[in-house]
């Protein structure tokens, strides 16, 4: 047997990281159950018991906050898994190597683009004052739409944004399915005289299926978070009725408007939710698919 | 063969235009930017820009790279970049080494599992993590843009699955020849896995490169604001009060090109670093992620 000492030396920093980074904001929850004032710091600062979030249920926001973040990732998800594993379907039938790869290296770009550039890019071509795309609706004889001003158009958008940034991305998963699949299946499927739609219907698609039910469930875990990236870089105070979602809430009454218990048990509140719904997911993956991430 | 009908063939021809038009549409706008950075001022106001630059000058840029607080972010993201990237690719390795063994060759690998683990399931949230910055006194340092992320718990667990897939042959030899952990990890394992390290440090990279929002919160300065978080507030928020406007710098260039200018070189490291990305990843997560 080696020494294992070394081995526990070696975990030393990440303990510490994890610790000071992710243990001690843990602590910090207890501003939920306070009405912090940073002059007075966590022990001085009066406790208020459950009010923040009896506050939480009855501030007139927080309804209309929670439903958008529901139905934005909602959407999000459904069109996030159905783009790529039709793209990576319909991919998988080009046999031109070249366009294969070229087409590839384009769909993957915007994922390693931030929302920052990608949303400087957004409000100068969906501007309703000769942006491309209104050019585009104009030309073709519709009205100019204003995308980001209007709260059903941002939530379109944001969805739309969403998959055109991600969808290429999305495709791996599903392309690495793809060439996991036997030739002879087809072939046996082409003998038997099934044409191409019948052998996709009927060997790729249930060939994908393992790797469809898993995204699914994984993205059980993920209903509350709508992005905050993307909403924060995009939004703006007209389409905060349909916009607005948790993450953007808690950032603008506990930064901006300093109310930071508040604000906390907003986050704890999520946390907590997304935690559970996190667990079951990975349980439901384990059970359906038999995948485990670690 | 089934190529060869009639109905495929008109299937192929639609497929490969669909699929042409889906692709130029993920690099259409980036283009489309790249003109009006590059266009004079009447034409780029007036949107007659498509994606070929009209009148074409570099005024934008000459303006650009002469605000100094441009040039302060690019060199603070420059420098935050670098350094985050070293430190997380050593903390993640010397991370996964212990956490690839055998939970019996290595007895609490899976409590130090479990306390990794649920820093992904749960966190403090925002707010906490803020204030524990601000009492470390890391506000407007570059630290606090570094520290926070240094352990990527999902970079470990793919370099874990990494070293796991090696064979176990090697690190015996290793052993007998009186090699520690220590030296196993850093002359066998970590020779073996520069696919996945060059992998997982360009991650790191335009993960780093694109962060803006810590920079926003935890620097008041504008000074120590990385390039990201700069973009972020001249450009998405337009505010431009932080920054000091040259009051000639709008006399014969439009906002417009400018900030496409600004977006085009926040860009511009990711496309450069893409080629080298693109070749590496599609290998590098499948190991992490599909195991069947």
């Amino acid at each position: 047997m080696q020494r294992n000492w070394s081995l526990h030396l070696m975990l030393v920093p990440a303990v510490l990281l994890a610790i000071i980074f992710q243990y001690i904001p843990m602590g910090g929850i207890v501003i939920a159950f306070q009405d912090f004032k940073p002059y007075l710091g966590f022990t001085e600062s009066k406790w208020v018991g459950w009010d923040n979030f009896k506050y939480l249920f009855l501030y007139p926001d927080v309804g209309q906050v929670i439903w958008n973040t529901l139905v934005i990732a909602f959407f999000k998800i459904i069109a996030g898994l159905i783009a790529p594993f039709l793209f990576a379907v319909l991919l998988n039938e080009v046999r031109l190597v070249a366009f294969k790869r070229v087409s590839q290296t384009l769909v993957y770009l915007p994922h390693f683009l931030s929302w920052v550039i990608l949303g400087g890019i957004l409000l100068d071509i969906l501007s309703p004052q000769g942006g491309m795309v209104n050019q585009l609706i104009v030309a073709l004889g519709g009205q100019p739409i204003f995308f980001l001003g209007d709260g059903t158009w941002f939530r379109i958008t944001l969805i739309l944004s969403d998959v055109w940034k991600e969808f290429g991305f999305g495709t791996i998963v599903f392309l690495a399915s793809l060439s996991g699949i036997n030739p002879a299946l087809y072939e046996a499927a082409e003998v038997d005289g099934a044409n191409r739609f019948k052998q996709t219907l009927h060997i790729t698609f249930p060939a994908l299926m393992p790797i469809t039910i898993v995204l699914m469930t994984l993205s059980i875990g993920n209903i509350l978070n709508a992005g905050f990236d993307q909403v924060f870089n995009l939004y703006n105070p007209l389409v905060y009725d349909k916009g607005d979602i948790i993450d953007t809430f808690v950032y603008r009454l506990g930064i901006l408007n300093g109310k930071m218990s508040f604000a906390t048990a907003v986050g704890l509140f999520k946390s907590v939710v997304a935690t559970i719904l996190i667990v079951i997911s990975y349980r439901l993956a384990y059970k359906l698919a038999n995948y485990r991430v670690f | 063969m089934y190529y060869k009908t009639k109905g495929y063939r008109l299937f192929s021809i639609f497929n490969y235009i669909f699929l042409g038009v889906l692709s130029l549409l993920c690099i259409l706008p980036i283009i489309h930017i790249l003109a009006v950075s590059f266009s004079s001022m009447a034409p780029a106001s007036s949107n007659l820009v498509s994606f070929w630059p009209i009148g074409f000058t570099t005024d934008a840029y000459v303006k650009t790279f002469g605000n100094s607080n441009f040039i302060n972010s690019l060199l603070v993201s420059v420098k935050r970049t670098v350094i985050a990237t070293i430190i997380g690719m050593v903390i993640m390795l010397l991370t996964a080494f212990p956490l690839s063994k055998e939970d019996i060759s290595f007895k609490g690998r899976s409590i130090y599992t479990w306390f990794f683990v649920f820093t992904i399931l749960f966190s403090g949230g925002l707010i906490p993590s803020y204030i524990l910055i601000q009492k470390l006194g890391l506000m407007d340092t570059i630290w606090a843009l570094i520290l926070p992320g240094a352990l990527s718990v999902w970079n470990v667990i793919l370099m874990m699955n990494f070293f796991r897939g090696l064979p176990k042959e090697l690190e015996e030899a290793a052993y007998l020849d009186g090699a520690g952990h220590i030296k196993t990890l850093a002359l066998v394992y970590v020779p073996l896995s520069m696919p996945a390290i060059a992998t997982l440090s360009l991650f790191t990279m335009v993960g780093q490169w694109n962060s803006w929002f810590d920079g926003m919160i935890y620097m008041s300065d504008v000074k120590n604001y990385p390039l990201a978080s700069l973009l972020q507030t001249i450009i998405v928020q337009q505010d431009l009060s932080k920054i000091n406007v040259d009051p000639s710098m709008l006399e014969n260039v439009s906002q417009r090109t400018v900030r496409a200018a600004q977006i085009f070189i926040g860009a511009l490291p990711i496309l450069l670093v893409y080629p080298f990305l693109q070749r590496f990843f599609v290998k590098g997560i499948v190991i992490g992620a599909v195991k069947e």
